[in-house]
C-alpha cells in the first residue's frame, strides 16, 4: 500500500490561511500558488476547505477550485459549507473530485446516503474534527471546530460509513495547527473501526509525526498543512506577495516564521517514509 | 492542408467526475463533449466511457439512455473505444459486485472483488484509493501506454477488478496487498485502464496525449 500525502489548504475569501486548533487564521498567501507547487512536488491529492463557509455560508471557494483544477492533474477534495446535494454537484462540476462534508452530514446524516447514491461513495468524504475531552471521550464538532455535537467520534465514524461515506477525513482539534504530532490513539481507533480509508490530520510537526500516525495509527493517508505552508512561505516570500488586505496579514507583513514547526517540503517527507520502510509515490 | 480535429465524446450517465477527463482532454489538445445522446456518440471519432459507483447500477442506466447497444456498436466499427475505471469493468461479460450483472461484453471476462488484500497482520482497506504502480504485461509500445516508465505510479480507486478471459488482452498489472491484477486492457481498438489517467499527475497526462496523438494519426490515415 502507498500512503497518500495531502496537503490541506484552509481557505478564506481568496486566500490561504492557517490557524491553531481552527482558530486566529493568518493569512498565508494565494491558495492556487501553494496548490501548484505541492502538485509539483509530489502532493498525491489536495484538500480545499473553506474555512468560514459554514458560518457566513458564502463560498468563495469555487473559483479557485475550477482554476485549480484546470492545472493541476490530482484529484481535489474540497470542503466546507456544503449543505445538499446540489451543493456538492456544484463543486463537483467545478472541477472536485471528492467532497467533504461535516456540519450538514452531522445535521442531517440521510444527506451521506443521498450524496453516495448520487455521486458513488467514494466522491463522499466524511470530515470529523474530534475533541478530546479531558475524561478521554473524544466528541466531533461542528462548524469549523466551534459547536459542540454531544456525539462519539468512533460511533460516528461507524454510522457514517453505514450510511454510504467512502473516506474519514480525521482531524484533532487539539493538535491542529500546534506543530505537536498527531492524537495517535483517536486515529488507530477510527482507522481500525471503519472499513474504508482513514485521513488523518491535524499536528504533523516534522517527518516523523507523519510516520507515526501512519504505522502506530495506521492512518492510510495524512493531511499536512502548517509544516508544508511554512515551507513553500519561504519559497514564495521573494518573488510573490500577492494576497488581498482581507484577514490577518501581520504575520506576514512581519515576515514571521513558525519556530514550533520544522518546515518542510514533500520530496523530503516522502524520502524519510520511505526510508523507515512505508512505501509512497515518488515523483521523478 | 488543415486537417479535421478529432473529436471525442465522454459518456454521460450520471456517476463519476467527468469534467476531471474534459479537463485533460483540453490539456493535451483533444476536443471533446460530456453527451449521453446516442447519435453524437456514434458520430465521434473516439469514446471514453468513465464512471464511478455501482456496476449493476451503472448498466442499468445505460440500458436506461438506449447506450448498450451504441456502445457494442461503437466497439464493432473499429474506431478507438476508452474505458477508464468503472468503464473498463462494464467492457467485461459480468461482474459479481453484489450478485451478477451482465456487462456490456464488449471484452470476454468476468469482474471480481479484491479479495483480502493485506500486509503482515495489517489489513488494508477497501476500496483501494490511490497511487499504485503499473507493471507491463506485454510492450506498451503503439499503445497508450507508450512512453510511461515500468512501475509508474498512477490513481486508483477501485473495490473490484477486471479479468478478461485472454491474457494476452492484459496490458498493464497492479498489486495491492499481494492481490495482483489486470489494471489496463489493450484489445483491437480497446483500450481501458482501472485507474484514473486524468487524475494521475503527468504521466497520466501522457496517457491522453498518446490518445490523442493516435486519433489524429487515424484521421489523417483517412484523409
Amino acid at each position: 500500500m502507498n500512503i497518500r500525502i495531502i496537503p490541506r489548504l484552509d481557505i478564506k475569501g481568496p486566500n490561504l490561511v492557517k490557524g491553531i486548533r481552527l482558530e486566529g487564521l493568518r493569512v498565508l498567501g494565494k491558495p492556487e500558488y501553494f496548490a501548484r507547487y505541492y502538485y509539483e512536488n509530489g502532493a498525491d491529492e489536495l484538500i480545499y476547505m473553506d474555512a468560514v463557509a459554514s458560518l457566513y455560508g458564502r463560498n468563495s471557494l469555487l473559483e479557485i477550485v475550477e482554476r485549480t483544477a484546470r492545472e493541476t492533474f490530482i484529484p481535489l477534495c474540497v470542503g466546507g459549507g456544503l449543505r445538499s446535494v446540489d451543493d456538492i454537484r456544484v463543486v463537483l462540476r467545478a472541477g472536485a473530485d471528492k467532497v467533504s462534508i461535516n456540519t450538514a452530514a452531522i445535521r442531517r446524516p440521510e444527506l451521506i446516503r443521498e450524496a453516495s447514491r448520487a455521486f458513488g461513495s467514494s466522491t463522499i468524504v466524511i470530515g470529523i474534527e474530534a475533541f478530546h475531552h479531558a475524561d478521554g471521550r473524544y466528541e466531533p464538532y461542528i462548524n469549523y471546530g466551534r459547536d459542540r455535537t454531544g456525539l462519539d467520534a468512533v460511533e460516528w465514524a461507524i454510522r457514517a460509513v453505514e450510511m454510504g461515506a467512502g473516506e474519514i477525513l480525521l482531524t484533532s482539534i487539539n493538535q491542529e495547527g500546534t506543530g505537536k504530532g498527531f492524537d495517535i490513539q483517536l486515529i488507530r481507533r477510527i482507522a481500525e473501526a471503519v472499513p474504508v480509508p482513514v485521513i488523518a490530520h491535524g499536528g504533523a510537526g516534522k517527518p516523523s509525526d507523519i510516520y507515526d500516525a501512519i504505522v502506530d495509527g495506521r492512518a492510510d493517508a495524512v493531511s499536512i498543512a502548517s509544516i508544508l505552508h511554512y515551507q513553500c512561505l519561504e519559497q514564495v516570500r521573494s518573488d510573490e506577495k500577492e494576497f488581498t488586505a482581507e484577514g490577518n496579514i501581520d504575520f506576514l507583513r512581519r515576515g514571521g516564521t513558525f519556530s514550533k514547526l520544522q518546515p518542510t517540503a514533500l520530496p523530503v517527507i516522502k524520502e524519510y517514509i520511505t526510508s523507515q520502510g512505508v512505501a509512497c509515490r515518488h515523483v521523478l | 492542408m488543415l486537417m479535421a480535429s478529432p473529436k471525442v465524446a465522454i459518456v454521460d450517465y450520471a456517476l463519476g467526475n467527468l469534467y476531471s477527463i474534459k479537463h485533460a482532454c483540453e490539456r493535451v489538445g483533444l476536443e471533446s463533449m460530456i453527451t449521453s445522446s446516442p447519435s453524437e456518440i456514434m458520430l465521434a471519432d473516439g469514446v471514453l466511457l468513465p464512471g464511478m459507483g455501482a456496476f449493476g447500477e451503472a448498466m442499468q442506466t445505460l440500458h436506461k439512455l438506449d447506450l448498450v447497444t451504441v456502445l457494442r456498436d461503437y466497439a464493432a466499427s473499429g474506431r478507438p473505444l476508452i474505458g477508464v475505471c468503472l468503464g473498463i469493468q462494464l467492457l467485461l461479460t459480468e461482474s459479481y459486485e453484489f450478485g451478477n450483472h451482465k456487462g456490456l461484453g464488449i471484452i470476454d471476462g468476468v469482474v471480481e472483488p479484491l479479495d483480502h488484500p493485506h500486509e503482515g497482520e495489517r489489513d488494508l482497506k477497501i476500496p483501494q484509493v490511490g497511487w499504485n504502480q503499473l507493471h507491463a504485461a506485454r510492450s506498451w509500445f503503439g499503445t497508450p501506454l507508450e512512453g510511461i516508465p515500468e512501475n509508474e505510479y498512477m490513481y486508483f480507486v477501485h473495490s473490484f477488478v477486471p479479468k478478461p478471459q485472454d491474457v494476452n488482452a492484459v496490458l498493464a498489472t497492479t498489486n495491492y496487498g499481494g492481490v495482483e491484477f489486470c489494471s489496463s486492457i489493450q484489445q483491437k481498438n480497446i483500450f481501458a485502464c482501472l485507474f484514473h489517467p486524468e487524475r494521475s499527475g503527468i504521466q497520466g497526462l501522457k496517457i491522453y496525449k498518446n490518445i490523442a496523438s493516435q486519433l489524429h494519426k487515424s484521421l489523417e490515415g483517412i484523409e
